[in-house]
């Protein structure tokens, strides 16, 4: 016999946690399962599941502070990362975006036979994070609202709306915000491809939130005057400069331009 | 007999009622007054420009048409205002006439009393007035039946606003959720769910007191509750509520369904506030709710408030007004009627 699964439960609403609660319970014989983490919105379920290993997680939609769908990006980004089945009581325009995907999802009200199914489904092959981003990316455009950091065994969400640049710096990148910087563990790349309408690559290793420029001066190397030198980029309200690489600057100065 | 044949049997009994009765208009709402004087106003507008010949006597021909035509026209409807009730309980035909022979003394009369004034006008007034009014009953007639009664109603049938899909299967859900751990419960809230349907389903066309409204609106919150918990607070504000005013069926509900839609479901916890007032000779529906953040102006909410403008619309003409707005963090939809009572006979 396997292991039982290990499952996320996420939803704001009581009687609906418990109704997958008792359904879980009905087919444990037939498929064991235990429930790990049972959370009433995205944020705490990020919270309650820090460290926790979670085979499936069982998600609504709708919820308060951090919905389902970027719930769902979230965990698609740890490691491992669970399989993720969305359960909605009506949501047209996200379920079309689901099956477009091919990702599976359970209608309300959950019938047992058919969480079954899912649960044997998410085990042999669960949705990738692709799909997820893209099913994700359809319903609510912009990618994720939040950056996730754990510091001591806390999760820390970092709004991206204040953000002001990203740094990749050895293994890891860190986020600066007004207050202070966040470390996180995800690449510079990816971030790129994700938010490429908020951020602007200005060198190799920094993306800055397109808003937060303030302008650009020219710094001269050494004593030599005639030396093109190179550009620096100045931060709104903090007045923190940012070198902007040579290779950069045309697609820089095209961005600003345009 | 089946449905269809019924439904054909019904239709064939309207098409005879239309042939023998003649429609009125409401001679007492704003929107007819308004229609009415633009219309005799256009038609003395029209018969002073063939009158004057030249251009610039027009103007002089309508100004003087005017003194009695304003007159006349508002005496009429005064009148008919108030004899509306007893016009309504004759045959359409008869009371067609009447109405013509109210305009007829209403131009003879303004004209006697005019007369003095202008010795040269004023002749045949009686026979404008008379024009006018059937040129007018015909066209409220025409527009009454093309709005009636099959499109008024498959307008209204189609407008009757539906429960979102999303709080039946929720709440179902929830019942499910409830059922082991607290059977009565969930009992009581399948018996308010056939309940609310059963209002839902039933034919909403005629008016009905507002304190149906509100108990159906409590009944849904109640449900609503099954689900959400502590956090759905509703706080009724409803101590200068007239219980006896007639209101449009269904709307309440809607109305609160969707302040805790958008409103209260995207946070934590959120309360509504729902105010019900008499202010004069007018109704007030109020209800205000939480703004949560990065709220999208879904198009669910424009959908639920179209709906019922224009089944305002359908019920009150202009004289009901729907405003909404968004201010201090709240969101804000204020509904004003006219506050009408049931017929004491």
């Amino acid at each position: 016999m396997t292991a039982a699964l290990r499952v996320m439960v996420v939803d704001d609403e009581a009687p609906a946690r418990t109704r997958l609660r008792d359904l879980l319970g009905d087919l444990a014989s037939a498929l064991p399962t235990q429930i790990v983490v049972e959370a009433s919105d995205g944020v705490d379920a990020l919270e309650k599941g820090e460290g926790a290993e979670i085979d499936v997680a069982l998600i609504d939609i709708r919820m308060p502070r951090m919905d389902g769908i970027e719930l769902a990006r979230q965990l698609g980004r740890q490691r491992p990362a669970p399989a993720v089945i969305f359960v909605t009581a009506y949501d047209q325009y996200a379920v079309k975006a689901f099956e477009l995907s091919a990702l599976d999802y359970l209608l309300k009200p959950v019938r047992a036979s058919r969480l079954a199914e899912a649960l044997r489904k998410a085990r042999q092959a669960p949705a990738t994070t692709e799909a997820i981003d893209r099913a994700a990316e359809q319903i609510a455009p912009g990618g994720r609202r939040h950056l996730r950091c754990s510091e001591r065994g806390k999760v820390l969400l970092v709004p991206i709306a204040e953000i002001l640049y990203l740094k990749a710096e050895m293994k890891y990148v860190t986020a600066r915000t007004g207050e202070r910087e966040f470390l996180l563990e995800e690449s510079l790349a990816q971030l790129e491809t994700e938010y490429g309408e908020r951020f602007l690559r200005i060198h190799r290793n920094c993306l800055v939130a397109r808003s937060a420029i303030a302008g650009f001066v020219r710094q001269h190397e050494s004593c030599d005057a005639d030396s093109e030198g190179h550009w620096l980029l100045l931060l709104r309200d903090s007045g923190e400069r940012l070198a902007v690489s040579r290779r950069q600057w045309p697609q820089v100065k095209a961005a600003m331009e345009g | 007999m089946d449905v269809v044949e019924l439904a054909r049997c019904r239709d064939m009994a309207s098409i005879r009622e239309n042939l023998q009765a003649l429609r009125l208009p409401d001679f007492c709402n704003l929107g007819t007054w308004l229609r009415v004087l633009l219309a005799v106003n256009a038609m003395a507008l029209a018969a002073a420009g063939l009158l004057a010949g030249r251009l610039e006597q027009w103007l002089l021909q309508f100004s003087m048409t005017a003194v009695y035509v304003e007159p006349t026209t508002l005496l009429s409807l005064v009148v008919l205002c108030g004899g509306q009730r007893w016009l309504a309980r004759l045959p359409g035909v008869l009371a067609g006439t009447l109405v013509v022979l109210v305009a007829v003394g209403a131009g003879s009369f303004c004209a006697a009393l005019i007369a003095p004034l202008d010795p040269e006008g004023g002749g045949r007034s009686w026979l404008w007035s008379a024009l006018a009014a059937a040129v007018l009953l015909a066209w409220f007639d025409l527009a009454v039946r093309a709005r009636s009664p099959a499109v008024t109603e498959a307008k209204m049938m189609a407008l009757t606003a539906r429960i979102r899909p999303h709080f039946l299967f929720n709440s179902l859900n929830a019942v499910l959720g409830v059922m082991r751990s607290d059977p009565r419960r969930a009992e009581a809230a399948l018996e308010e769910l056939a309940e609310l349907f059963r209002v839902l389903m039933r034919d909403n066309r005629d008016l009905v007191p507002l304190s149906d409204e509100i108990a159906l609106a409590r009944q849904y919150v109640e449900l609503e509750r099954l689900r959400l918990g502590d956090r759905l607070s509703v706080r009724w504000d409803v101590e200068a509520c007239p219980p006896d005013a007639l209101v449009p069926p269904l709307m309440l509900q809607p109305l609160l369904e969707n302040a805790v839609y958008h409103g209260v479901e995207p946070l934590p916890a959120g309360e509504v506030v729902v105010r019900l007032a008499r202010q004069d000779d007018r109704v007030l529906i109020e209800l205000t709710n939480p703004c949560p953040p990065q709220a999208v102006a879904s198009t669910g909410n424009h959908m639920a408030l179209a709906n019922i403008r224009e089944r305002l619309l359908l019920f009150f003409d202009i004289e009901a007004t729907l405003e909404a707005e968004q201010a201090a963090g709240r969101y804000r939809v204020a509904i004003r009627l006219p506050y009408r009572r049931r017929n004491v006979r």
